[in-house]
């Protein structure tokens, strides 16, 4: 397959960008869509010019590092697929494919395609955890979770903290990644002591971030390659009115 | 004998000569102690934050101390340990199966053939049902039955159900259990965590480690960073075979560098080869991508009878088929352990009866499960992984069965450590796939989350604590002649890759060396073969020395620069490895040998002349490493031929 690529290239935070076309004559259908670039990059090196700086790891949709916009959709066009797991197939030859970093205030661009998350760690520092020191924990068993509610804090709790909802919302609102952790946390007996001061220091520390606000517009939930529902925003706002209103 | 010299044995000099139930106790009381008051003002540096990594840092700042900690990621939440799939194994016998605490131990050795340290083996049975206590008070997620208590399952290598999962993810439901824990502390203040940065050096002072060289991703600012004690979490080597199922960026470099450092590095030529990963599509391959082992429960293994029967899976009768684990294994069937799962596949393919392009795979069926429980009941327990299967390869496995060959996954091999997890270098403690210590040379499934965990969360802390409190350090600073050497030489070694400015891109040279490995030693290994290797590595090593092309400066973010420091030190390593499986001429768990099998093709060990530990010592770059043996003693799990039949 021929595929032309036009990759935003920028050397650095403070230097401006600008989209750079480049040809792969030899693309593979089967290969992923970071070999695509693996493949150019060998060639870019060869010829002395500068590899596309991208941020990648495990390769297999878990690790969360990957994540670019393609085509003006982040992660791609296939629902529920990082872009680690896009395969070219779901290309056609003599496709131009225009690819770009993840774009929001909260994220400033470190190099071509890879940009700073590190506000969503912090988001996650401000609260979102159960206190439970090594070794103060009880018996396993000593407290049963029913299975729809293990099950839901399951589901929330498999965000893979990519970024792809704040570089698909119009806001660059953080709040599926936010109430992802709320409702994981917050629905388990383990979490019901922290409930309240969790989820006022998270939405707290989210809008210090510079993340923007959420106005429901759904975009973050169909770029999840985890499939996080609207619904954990909704849980998060109820939360929030619940712990503002000072109920135990 | 040439290829390596042999040293004076080593000895686990400390684990306790008592029964074996009381060793861990005695040892945790013989631990001197470090007052909670004067714990802040002791500096531990952490590198990783795995589930070892991330573990130990959230508990060692939970007790005070102030941890320095470092990842090469972006978010200490990305670490591999995130990838584990199946489960977490734990003594709890909440399924009333006979399982205890003595039969997880005995699994385990036995599992490991017989190539492990029986006081860790068994510490870690003991400590295993706490992991799981702590990691349902941290809210991760395990399954549950309706009932609302824990779901388990099975795993291979084992007939009880001691299986603790959080559907196909339970490494990343363990990791952001752990991270959560981590990112309290970093909030706490109690950890300084430095993200994107990577160890390109162990500062060792008076024989003991001191602190490390790291350099910022970002800015390729290198840094040095001083401490009372330096804990390696780094993981595995499995990328010294650049194709396997590490994260693309999993790397050796800390481990190597402490093992020129003079840390010993314990048989790395125990390399866990899966059974169960998808086969590669091609040229441009970069890394593979297991299934849990856990479908191995439910899917059924076969091959065409037939040599070259290119009928599609549809089109093959019953009669037609051989389900070869069910046949060879009654016992266990599909459920062997991994070792033997991924030899059985490899010799159906070299028989000719491989499916898939270039006959390199086996089916995994689930049309027998499907047709037993139902669609729904197979997506419930295997949702994710069939979806992960459909993306890669563009088939749905709900109507084909599944192709998959074995792939490197993991290794046992590492550091050498003793019962406290500490290397041979005073002060420089390993923990988790790092370290050698508590698989001996097959590691059973389930069993690496289990380890990473109890290493982190629960013998670390005090064995740590023991060390701080029970050494007189001096102060050090950046000025040490030490430190400002090894900065130096770190710098160095970085300005000469970028200066060769050759005609080879570092994935070049990664991927010959890791085809090198993978043939010579790789599931079946050979003196011929590994002679072999041993005379092309260092060619290799050289060559890349004088032809690689690094672009770019070292003064900014580089990721070609990374690579490249990365696989200088896996072309080191790989010699390692060869050495290693040459010397040991026996078979063993992971490490098979042609010329030591049973007259049925199974693995036959030599106890008389192997059972020890190979604990090699740096010989120089292309010098002749040094052999100490740990020899190994059996006197709970008694030494026999494993039996899976």
């Amino acid at each position: 397959m021929k595929l032309t690529l036009r990759i935003w290239r920028q050397a650095g935070p403070a230097e401006p960008g600008s989209m750079v076309a480049y040809e792969v004559p030899d693309a593979n259908p089967d290969m992923s869509f970071l070999e695509l670039l693996d493949v150019l990059n060998e060639r870019l090196t060869l010829e002395g010019g500068d590899p596309v700086t991208f941020d990648h790891d495990c390769r297999e949709g878990i690790c969360g590092s990957c994540g670019v916009v393609i085509n003006g959709q982040a992660h791609g066009p296939r629902a529920l697929t990082t872009t680690c797991q896009l395969h070219v197939r779901s290309f056609s030859d003599g496709d131009v494919i225009d690819i770009e970093p993840w774009r929001s205030v909260a994220f400033g661009v470190l190099k071509d395609l890879m940009v700073d998350r590190s506000g969503l760690d912090r988001i996650i520092q401000a609260g979102g955890y159960i206190s439970a020191p090594t070794g103060s924990a009880p018996e396993a068993h000593s407290t049963p979770v029913p299975k729809p509610i293990a099950d839901s804090a399951f589901d929330n709790a498999t965000c893979i903290g990519c970024g792809a909802c704040v570089a698909a919302c119009p806001n660059g609102s953080a709040m599926l990644f936010t109430s992802a952790k709320v409702a994981h946390l917050n629905s388990l007996p383990q979490g019901a002591p922290e409930r309240a001061s969790r989820v006022l220091n998270l939405v707290e520390a989210m809008d210090a971030e510079g993340f923007g606000g959420c106005t429901n517009t759904g975009e973050c939930t169909n770029a999840c390659p985890k499939g996080i529902p609207m619904d954990s925003i909704a849980t998060l706002n109820r939360e929030y009115l619940r712990a503002s209103l000072g109920r135990k | 004998m040439s290829f390596y010299r042999l040293g004076d044995d080593i000895a686990d000099t400390t684990a306790p000569d008592v029964p074996i139930e009381q060793r861990w106790d005695k040892r945790r009381f013989d631990a001197k102690l470090v007052n909670p008051a004067n714990r802040r003002r002791h500096t531990v540096i952490v590198v990783g934050t795995g589930l070892a990594g991330g573990a130990a840092g959230a508990t060692l700042a939970e007790q005070g101390y102030h941890v320095i900690q470092f990842c090469y990621q972006d978010s200490p939440r990305r670490a591999h340990s995130i990838a584990a799939q199946g489960g977490i194994n734990a003594a709890k016998n909440y399924r009333n199966d006979g399982d205890s605490v003595y039969r997880l131990f005995y699994d385990t050795v036995k599992g490991g053939d017989f190539r492990s340290r029986e006081s860790n083996v068994y510490r870690l049975a003991q400590t295993s049902t706490q992991i799981i206590d702590q990691c349902v008070a941290q809210g991760v997620p395990f399954a549950r039955e309706y009932g609302g208590l824990l779901d388990t399952r099975s795993f291979g290598g084992v007939q009880v159900a001691r299986t603790f999962y959080a559907r196909g993810q339970t490494g990343q439901q363990l990791l952001i259990g752990a991270y959560q824990a981590l990112s309290r502390q970093i909030d706490a203040g109690g950890v300084e965590m430095h993200a994107r940065t990577e160890m390109l050096d162990l500062i060792v002072i008076d024989g003991r480690a001191r602190g490390i060289v790291a350099r910022d991703l970002i800015t390729g600012e290198i840094s040095t960073y001083l401490a009372d004690a330096v804990v390696l979490a780094t993981g595995g080597y499995g990328n010294v075979f650049y194709l396997s199922t590490n994260a693309k960026n999993s790397n050796a470099s800390a481990i190597w560098r402490a093992h020129r450092r003079g840390a010993y590095f314990a048989n790395p030529c125990y390399t866990q080869i899966h059974p169960t990963c998808i086969p590669r599509s091609g040229d441009h391959q970069s890394k593979l991508t297991l299934m849990s082992e856990s479908l191995r429960n439910d899917g059924r293994i076969w091959v065409p009878k037939n040599p070259g029967d290119t009928r599609s899976p549809d089109q093959i009768p019953e009669a037609d088929r051989d389900y070869y684990l069910e046949r060879i294994y009654p016992g266990f069937g599909n459920l062997v352990p991994r070792d033997i799962a991924s030899r059985a596949a490899k010799n159906q393919c070299d028989l000719g009866r491989g499916v898939g392009p270039g006959g390199l795979g086996v089916y995994l069926d689930f049309a027998d499960a499907i047709k037993r429980m139902g669609e729904a009941a197979v997506r419930e327990k295997y949702g994710n992984l069939f979806e992960m299967y459909d993306r890669i390869t563009g088939e749905d496995p709900y109507k084909v069965p599944m192709r998959i060959y074995p792939a490197i996954h993991y290794t046992m091999g590492g550091l050498w450590v003793d019962y406290d997890l500490q290397s041979t270098i005073p002060g420089c403690f390993v923990v988790g796939e790092a370290n050698f210590s508590d698989h001996g040379a097959n590691r059973l499934g389930a069993s690496a989350l289990m380890q990473g965990l109890a290493d982190g969360y629960f013998v670390l802390p005090p064995m740590l604590g023991n060390y701080i409190a029970s050494t007189k350090l001096d102060k050090v600073d950046a000025s040490h002649p030490e430190v400002t050497a090894t900065v130096a030489e770190a710098t160095g070694r970085l300005d000469r890759l970028l200066s060769i400015d050759g005609e080879r891109t570092v994935d070049s040279f990664h991927r010959e060396l890791g085809e090198i490995l993978w043939n010579e030693c790789g599931m079946a290994r050979t003196e011929d073969g590994l002679r072999k290797a041993l005379g092309r590595l260092p060619e290799l090593r050289e060559e890349f020395w004088r032809s690689v092309k690094v672009p770019g400066s070292g003064a900014s973010l580089n990721q070609s620069l990374e690579r490249a420091n990365r696989v200088s030190d896996f072309l080191e390593l790989g010699e390692l490895l060869c050495v290693d499986a040459l010397h040991r001429e026996e078979s063993c768990g992971g490490h098979f040998r042609v010329e030591s099998q049973t007259p049925d093709g199974e693995a036959r060990r030599d106890d008389d002349r192997f059972a020890y530990a190979a604990a090699w010592e740096f010989g120089g770059t292309g010098g002749t490493p040094v052999l100490h043996r740990e020899p190994l003693e059996f006197n709970y799990v008694h030494l026999a031929q494993r039996n899976y039949a």
